[in-house]
């Protein structure tokens, strides 16, 4: 195995390889990408697959959008073997309360500032863009029109063999300590060897709070597991992803036909449970009835790895040089990749960031924290 | 006999070459063709085709037969519909 690199991924997730393939693009050489397991094992493989702009802050707004663009591009930026299955039929965002709806306009309103087409709608219009919905309660929503879903798998792979044509090396191996001297990255000890490097990213998902604790760092964010369930595939019924914050669940039938849908957990759970089981489809059937007929084919498990305001963290340590991060994207890394790449390729490069974003750890410390409202 | 058109697996829809083209690419276990041709991941969730992908892999990589055999089965292990996990007939 390669000893030397100049800089080591930790983690062959979406967010791992987006950063490998940005970097090795501006024509970084001996890139080192580590993954215990085989891409897509984490998060990214047990994600929602959704693709949305509808957001409350300004900077997961431009992240998403940013993304979204070369989402739609995709297939021929990275030379992909296989379509990564981008539909865009929308999000529809469903209103419970007046409290409710008043959010939606404040971030409708952030959202046309970075020209995100997203509308109000009245449950007739909701109903027109979901015939199968069942609007009882509902007082009205939101819609983007270019929202959607892309397979997470295909996305996360076609990321890696474009890193790889560009000569990054994937290595499937586990890290298992970070050295330093005084506060300077000289190396990652991994299962299959030491690899000497000046850099490494922490791009470790569920597992980045452990690999922060590798370098004496206590990152500010955890994992919480999240269930989701999959239908066997019927004819296309739904075009949008359904989505309610205040009922906390999310819906979407895929390209492949399969429906995909999941909530929050209501108490804590270590796997998969019956429990979600029955509140999913009970929830589900309800809002939308045809789905009653459908047959779930599996049902999972996943990390979410939430950072304290909801928003990525993407900056090099401010105690410990050389180490980066690109963690706590609480369940929104899939679709935020694409932008995070790239601004990861900055941080390192030192070049002055793409958009205006504040995603460095410090923001904390220095209390200019904006929650996002808007997770499921 | 020429076998690359047999439908390795029934719920999705592939057949050997899918597969054997796959594993020369460089996916090795269930679980990496799982990702990338959705074999394992309808009704029967690889109950059927596992096996028959597993044989190839050993065939074609000759790594052992523990090493192939990871993919995880998902519950609920056989098709139920919304209506029966809701007890509403």
């Amino acid at each position: 195995m390669m000893n030397k690199a100049y800089v080591v991924i930790i983690g062959g997730g979406v967010t791992g390889c987006s950063i490998a393939y940005n970097l090795a693009k501006k024509g970084i050489k001996d890139i080192i990408v580590l993954e215990r397991k085989y891409l897509s094992y984490g998060a990214t493989g047990r994600c929602g697959a959704g693709i949305r702009q509808q957001w409350g802050t300004h900077q997961n707004c431009i992240l998403s959008t940013e993304s979204i663009k070369i989402f739609e591009n995709m297939n021929e930026i990275l030379q992909t073997k296989r379509d990564i299955e981008l539909k865009q039929k929308g999000y529809l965002l469903l209103a419970y309360s007046e409290k409710e709806l008043k959010q939606f306009k404040k971030n409708i309103e952030i959202q046309h500032e970075h020209n995100i087409p997203s509308t109000l709608v009245t449950p007739e219009e909701a109903k027109e863009i979901v015939p199968m919905l069942n609007t009882e309660n509902i007082i009205g929503g939101a819609f983007c029109p270019t929202d959607g879903h892309a397979n997470p798998f295909l996305v996360n792979q076609a990321y890696a063999d474009a890193a790889k044509r560009l000569g990054v090396k994937f290595i499937k191996a586990e890290a298992l300590g970070i050295k330093k001297k005084e506060s300077k990255i000289i190396g990652v000890e991994t299962n299959k060897g030491f690899i000497e490097t000046t850099r490494v990213v922490n791009a470790a998902g569920s597992w980045s709070k452990e690999i922060g604790s590798m370098v004496g760092i206590d990152l500010p964010v955890y994992s919480e597991v999240h269930e989701i369930l999959a239908t066997e595939p019927v004819k296309p019924i739904l075009n949008p992803m359904v989505m309610s914050f205040s009922h906390n669940f999310y819906c979407q039938q895929t390209p492949h036909g399969s429906f995909i849908m999941g909530m929050s957990p209501i108490e804590k759970v270590k796997d998969v449970s019956w429990q979600f089981l029955e509140r999913m489809t009970k929830k589900i059937s309800t809002l939308l009835p045809p789905t009653k007929n459908l047959r779930i084919v599996r049902q999972w498990s996943g990390y979410y790895n939430i950072s304290p305001d909801k928003q990525p963290i993407v900056c090099e340590s401010e105690e410990i040089e050389g180490f980066y991060m690109a963690i706590g994207f609480s369940g929104h890394g899939f679709m935020l990749s694409p932008a995070v790449g790239i601004l990861m390729s900055n941080i390192i490069l030192k070049e002055k960031l793409q958009w205006d974003v504040t995603l460095d750890i410090g923001r904390f410390k220095r209390k200019e924290i904006i929650e996002e409202p808007s997770v499921v | 006999m020429n076998d690359d058109n047999i439908i390795v697996c029934r719920c999705e829809d592939i057949t050997m070459k899918e597969i054997r083209d796959a594993i020369k690419e460089g996916f090795t276990t269930l679980e990496e063709i799982k990702r990338v041709l959705r074999a394992g991941m309808g009704p029967c969730q690889g109950k059927t085709c596992g096996p028959i992908i597993a044989r190839e892999i050993v065939k074609m990589t000759g790594k052992s037969m523990e090493e192939v055999m990871t993919q995880k089965l998902r519950p609920p292990f056989g098709g139920i519909t919304f209506k029966e996990v809701i007890n509403d007939e």
